[in-house]
């Protein structure tokens, strides 16, 4: 049996059969493309939390995108109900809650989209958008008051 | 299956996340809402298949995957026919006794983008659905081909702009109506069929919960705002799907074993569809005077199409 990776070095580009050589079956062809998420074993990985998991370099957990940001949400521990809603609605996977308790932001993998600001239900908000470059203290010292309701 | 609490959203949050960030997915991309709102339902093993598409592309950027579960994909409209042929291995190599771990529980969901669902997908999807395997294929409809600059699809609702079918001096945008995905995929005789949006996190979890525990080929269609292409600002996906779903633009509601309508969710107000149109910049053109026909057209749809749906769920048709 041929060897794939031989015929993928071949220049002609194109595999022609021999006359009398069989195709290889299903089962022996070298797959495509795999990238393991983990090293090893990856069972029971639903219920290990994301700092207990020996994630693979092919996970993009262990890449970035915090250059796409140009603000970044700064989070405020004193007002927060730990809610949720932030951590169910971001679509980058981005804000850490463990043991319904939400912890904080995981600013690798934020975008700074503001959607976890947006569905904060605080008053003030307990989440706000500041400058990628502002320092947390600026941001905190900031923090505006409680809004009163208005009168309809 | 192992399900997982959604009793409360606390106690949903204690689930560990197995779609990681750092996908390439625009900020605010409704996409990844749903796929974490799917995958933190259940702890159980799953094997996933993606057509092509913003989901697929943006979280499957060589070197890297995304995806903590299998994950597989071969084609644009083939998520349907890999994750049936691998439903299809799984049990054979079951009954061959040829399976590490026979008894881990393992669940089959395909993804697919309503032009892959619609339009270029739609045969393998029905024949999926026809030859009745254990699948659930959701559909992320954002109403148009958005990976490939926002070209119509036979999702594009009236009225919108899209760069296939764009306004101007001379059109409105979008003439065709909407194709009824959900009615046809009911049509197959399906067990499970719904429509479902990610701001209703507990209606979307509990139907998916149900289309993951039940045998046979399910099929649930989600709105998933699209920023880019629907034109408002990132932090608003939420926002506008509220607009969504309480305009009644995207009733959510589950059909049965094919005939048993159940509206899963019904607005306290109703909202005019003009408060959803005018939220997004694909709409823009509509608000001037020329075009306020096609307004009070889609408010009309929407209207017959609720009074359709009340009426099915009381005769249970
Ligand atoms: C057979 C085939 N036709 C066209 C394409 C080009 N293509 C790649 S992604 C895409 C758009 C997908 O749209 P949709 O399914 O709605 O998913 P979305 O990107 O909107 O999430 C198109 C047309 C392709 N890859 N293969
Ligand atoms: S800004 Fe967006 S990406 Fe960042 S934590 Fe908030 S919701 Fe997540
Ligand atoms: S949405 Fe606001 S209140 Fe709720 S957990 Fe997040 S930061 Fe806290
Ligand atoms: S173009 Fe739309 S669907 Fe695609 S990633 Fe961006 S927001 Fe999401
Ligand atoms: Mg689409």
């Amino acid at each position: 049996m041929q060897d794939l990776k031989l015929l993928a070095q071949d220049n002609r580009g194109l595999y022609q059969l021999e006359a009398g050589e069989d195709l290889l079956g299903w089962h022996e062809v070298t797959q495509g493309s795999i990238l393991p998420s983990f090293e090893g074993d990856a069972t029971g990985i639903a219920n290990m939390k994301q700092e207990e998991r020996n994630y693979s370099h092919y996970n993009s957990y262990t890449a970035t995108v915090a250059s796409w940001r140009v603000l970044k949400p700064v989070y405020n521990r004193d007002i927060c109900i730990d809610c949720q809603n932030c951590w169910v609605w971001c679509p980058d996977t981005s804000i850490i809650s463990r043991d319904k308790q939400m912890l904080g932001i995981d600013y690798d993998h934020c975008k700074g989209c503001g959607v976890c600001v947006e569905v904060c239900p605080t008053n003030p908000k307990s989440l706000l958008m500041f400058g990628e470059h502002s320092s947390f203290e600026d941001a905190l010292s900031q923090w505006p008051e409680k809004k009163k309701k208005e009168k309809k | 299956m192992a399900i997982t609490s959604i009793k409360n959203l606390k106690e949903f949050s204690t689930n560990n996340d197995r779609f990681e960030g750092a996908h390439t997915l625009c900020p605010g991309c409704a996409h990844s809402m749903i796929v974490r709102e799917l995958m933190n339902c259940t702890d159980d093993n799953l094997v996933m298949t993606a057509n092509t598409g913003c989901l697929e592309v943006s979280t499957a950027v060589y070197p890297f995957t995304t995806w903590d579960t299998s994950w597989m994909h071969i084609g644009f409209e083939n998520a349907a026919s890999s994750v049936t042929g691998s439903e299809v291995m799984h049990r054979v190599r079951k009954k061959k006794g040829t399976l590490p771990d026979p008894d881990a529980p393992v669940k089959f969901v395909a993804w697919g983008g309503d032009g892959s669902t619609f339009d270029i997908g739609f045969q393998w999807l029905s024949g999926a659905m026809e030859r009745g395997h254990n699948f659930v294929y959701v559909c992320l409809d954002n109403e148009n081909y958005a990976n490939t600059g926002g070209q119509r699809s036979s999702a594009t609702p009236i009225g919108s702009t899209t760069s296939t079918a764009p306004a101007g001096t001379h059109s409105y945008g979008e003439k065709q109506k909407k194709k009824d995905i959900v009615a046809i995929m009911a049509a197959h005789d399906a067990p499970y069929v719904a429509q479902l949006a990610p701001n209703k996190w507990k209606i979307m979890a509990k139907g998916f919960q149900k289309a993951l525990d039940t045998e046979g080929p399910c099929f649930i269609n989600t709105v998933s705002p699209c920023c880019t292409e629907w034109r408002f600002d990132p932090k608003d996906t939420i926002t506008i799907t509220d607009l969504a779903t309480d305009s009644l633009m995207f009733p959510v509601y589950e059909i049965i074993n094919g005939h048993e309508l159940n509206i899963l969710y019904r607005p306290k107000n109703v909202l005019k569809v003009e408060d959803y149109l005018g939220a997004q910049g694909r709409y823009k053109h509509l608000f001037k005077a020329e075009n306020k026909h096609v307004i009070d057209k889609i408010q009309k749809d929407i209207n017959e199409y609720w009074d359709m749906l009340q009426r099915r769920e009381e005769a249970r048709i």
